[in-house]
């Protein structure tokens, strides 16, 4: 599976972006202070972070993997779970959040069968919860990829969803 | 109001700036940079701690130590905060005592609270906390989410139902060991201690050391136990279950039975095991005393080739894991002599089989240890070389403890016996491997005869001993300088491999013969050791050692009888091709990934 998976930022199989991760690491090999800078950028070739890319990691500028754990599982930025082809957003701000927000969260994760910051198994869609995306007036607002979708009604969720293959 | 009885802090001989301050009204002077908690403790008052460790830097992650400082609006950690001159400290008022309550509550809301089945009843530290506060009433709701309980490690358990999040495992296992197996993860309320990914103890470069299980102050973290398998073969009357003790143990046994810490308990626990029933009482200074004929000849055949210098002892299993993965390039200097219980076990289904005419097959060979890394070291695959597996089943001081509770046995009421024949008469030499430096100095002992034919008079090497973290000495044999090193706690040993790493990177290492362990303190600091304990205490166990070896009357390993005969009867002489299949062993490479072995 996942030597299949096309990934979002280059088009390209998970094994053919190995050999892109080795440079980088090349370029910050034995230096422990570099691991976020080296995670953002392998989490830009990858799209999240897999355990193996964490190993290579771990090994290549001299850190425990522990310590790679610690730090993708503090930053919310890091992700371990593969992203789907279609994010989506749902805010959790203070106006949608009063507006009814967890309703819409909880209508998808039925819908979909996944829990925040998950993927479907299909990789479709992946699920996260963002804070105010600057759409109060719109409350409760949630994004598809670009596309703000405003006063979202967990009725119409269901075939807003599907729309994106 | 104020009371006038004044306290003076001294902290050693440095000359500090002293400042006043008063707590609870009582007026203090003491030393810059003393913490509210230090203070307080000399006044006779003590602050409730639970993350706070006497041995490890205080992190004040758990908020009970809180206490008032006038003036101050929020409440302050008395473990991190530096009593500052003119301050009034109240460490019981009613704010601060309600807050208290409160973080306990908290924590206590958080963990796994079946105390009458924990493997810490009656030596739980969060218990005893809320003993003391008055604990009756529960305001928040329990946490029932359950986790699953990781077993994948031979040694260690870890219930992370039962963790409060004090991160002295972490600590430990980080900044002490630089082993770096356990982390914390994720945050806020979902924080957790845990291995990357989660995949488990067993799946990490956890060396097995089980320092985590002495310093957490709950039953998070505790031993992989065999203690119903012991009672199955002691029970099984076609098996003849044989014990050997491991040297640090007759100093820790009695702490488990009210004793002072560093009460000698050798001849009681030889007499404790026989009333347990265990058809033969042996003792693992026996084969410490073989390990130093081996390991010492092994040395001395290296110095005069001048090959693979120095040589690294191999007697500590949480040593070994550790070399076998962050130091893979320096196998080749470590002794090859197996560790004593390895010996013991090997022996103990060819030797004493073969002179008793017992089959093999029906000895089951227990270990008592101080450690937890030796139940991984008993289950490496390479230790068959008896045809069996060589040790049986491994208990710790604390296993032991338990079984002998449980038999209804009272150590302190114990008379004093010998070990059996023909695995259990040792020497002083023997009895101080379970201090740091204790090797090197009982390999010094006989290496000298080895070389020179001649005794060592002076047989106190004073430089190895102690708990510095590195100790260094220069020994004349005969004209040749030796230098020899010590290390205990990983570490000081990860400072020291460096350093011959790069020494031998150059061409040239400084030293000859270097002894490591990788607990502080060495083996009377191991991880199977009783809980609550602290360096101090390891102190006093290793000066008991060393007590016991100026009272023996032999005090060279070469002097045994029992290994004279055994080389005698069997071996033909140290480092024969017998010892070699027998005595000796190999090591791998490991990942620094999950330690599993590595092709080369």
């Amino acid at each position: 599976m996942d030597g299949e998976h096309q990934c979002l930022c280059a088009q390209k199989s998970e094994e053919e972006l190995y050999p892109e991760l080795d440079k980088i690491i090349d370029e910050h090999r034995g230096k422990p202070e570099d691991l976020i800078m080296v995670l953002h950028k392998a989490q830009n070739l990858f799209g999240y972070l897999p355990r193996k890319v964490q190993e290579k990691v771990a090994l290549g500028l001299n850190v425990s993997l522990n310590e790679v754990y610690g730090v993708i599982t503090f930053y919310a930025f890091f992700t371990t779970v593969p992203k789907g082809r279609h994010s989506i957003r749902v805010c959790l701000g203070t106006a949608c959040y009063v507006r009814g927000g967890q309703g819409v969260i909880e209508k998808i994760k039925k819908d979909l069968g996944i829990k925040v910051g998950g993927t479907t198994e299909d990789r479709r869609y992946s699920l996260d919860v963002v804070r105010c995306i600057g759409a109060c007036g719109l409350a409760p607002a949630m994004l598809i990829n670009d596309d703000v979708y405003a006063r979202a009604k967990p009725a119409k969720l269901t075939e807003i969803v599907e729309k994106y293959e | 109001m104020l009371n006038n009885q004044q306290i003076t802090i001294q902290r050693g001989l440095k000359k500090q700036k002293m400042e006043k301050a008063r707590i609870n009204n009582i007026e203090i002077e003491f030393d810059e940079g003393t913490t509210i908690l230090d203070a307080a403790k000399t006044l006779g008052i003590n602050i409730p701690t639970l993350c706070h460790h006497p041995d490890l830097i205080p992190t004040g992650a758990c908020g009970v130590c809180v206490v008032e400082v006038e003036g101050l609006p929020t409440l302050t950690r008395a473990c991190t905060t530096p009593l500052e001159k003119g301050w009034n400290v109240q460490t019981n008022s009613a704010r601060v005592r309600s807050t208290r309550k409160e973080v306990v509550e908290l924590i206590i809301s958080d963990h796994d609270m079946d105390c009458l089945t924990c493997i810490k009843n009656g030596k739980c530290e969060l218990q005893e906390l809320a003993a003391n506060l008055g604990i009756r009433d529960l305001t928040y709701p329990k946490f029932t989410d359950k986790k699953p309980i990781d077993t994948t490690s031979v040694s260690i358990v870890r219930d992370p139902n039962k963790c409060i999040l004090c991160g002295r495992c972490v600590q430990v296992c980080t900044e002490i060991q630089t082993v770096n197996a356990l982390t914390f993860a994720e945050r806020s309320s979902e924080t957790v201690i845990t291995t990357a990914s989660g995949e488990g103890m067993g799946n990490s470069p956890c060396v097995n050391c089980g320092q985590c299980t002495v310093y957490c102050p709950v039953g998070a973290l505790y031993e992989n136990s065999s203690v119903e398998a012991v009672w199955e073969a002691l029970n099984n009357p076609d098996k003849h279950v044989v014990v050997q003790e491991a040297p640090a143990i007759r100093a820790m046994l009695g702490e488990e039975f009210g004793m002072e810490p560093g009460t000698l308990v050798a001849g009681k626990m030889h007499a404790a095991l026989r009333r347990l029933k265990f058809d033969a009482v042996f003792d693992t200074n026996f084969t410490a005393d073989l390990t130093i004929l081996e390991e010492g000849t092994e040395v001395v055949e290296r110095i005069k080739a001048g090959k693979d210098l120095p040589v690294i002892t191999s007697c500590s299993p949480g040593w070994i894991k550790f070399m076998e993965t962050f130091y893979p390039h320096l196998r080749k200097h470590v002794s090859t002599a197996k560790s004593p219980q390895q010996m013991f076990g090997t022996l103990s289904k060819t030797y004493y089989a073969e002179q008793k005419g017992i089959a093999p097959e029906k000895i089951v060979s227990v270990s008592i240890m101080p450690c937890t890394a030796k139940k991984f070291e008993a289950l490496r695959d390479e230790m068959k070389d008896s045809g069996f597996q060589d040790v049986d089943f491994v208990l710790t001081t604390r296993e032991l403890a338990r079984m002998l509770k449980e038999a209804g046995i009272d150590l302190k009421a114990m008379p004093d016996e010998p070990a059996d024949d023909p695995l259990g008469e040792y020497t002083g030499a023997a009895t101080i491997f379970g201090a740091t430096g204790g090797v090197m100095e009982a390999a010094l002992r006989s290496a000298y005869f080895l070389v020179t034919g001649r005794e060592l008079e002076n047989l106190d090497i004073l430089s190895v001993r102690g708990l510095k973290g590195r100790k260094e000495a220069e020994v004349d044999v005969d004209g040749i300088k030796l230098k020899v090193a010590v290390a205990h706690g990983l570490g000081n040993a990860r400072k020291l491999m460096d350093k011959v790493s790069a020494q031998l990177a150059n061409g040239k290492c400084e030293y000859h013969f270097i002894e490591v362990m990788a607990c502080p303190g060495g083996c009377v600091g191991g991880g199977g050791q009783p809980w609550g304990s602290d360096m101090a205490m390891r102190a006093r166990r290793g000066q008991t050692l060393y007590q016991e070896d100026k009272s023996l009357p032999m005090r060279r390993s070469h002097e045994n009888p029992s290994v004279k005969a055994i080389y005698e009867k069997y071996l033909g002489h140290p480092y024969s091709e017998k010892s070699h299949h027998l005595l000796h062993t190999h090591y791998f490479k490991r990942s620094r990934i999950d330690g599993k072995v590595v092709e080369d």
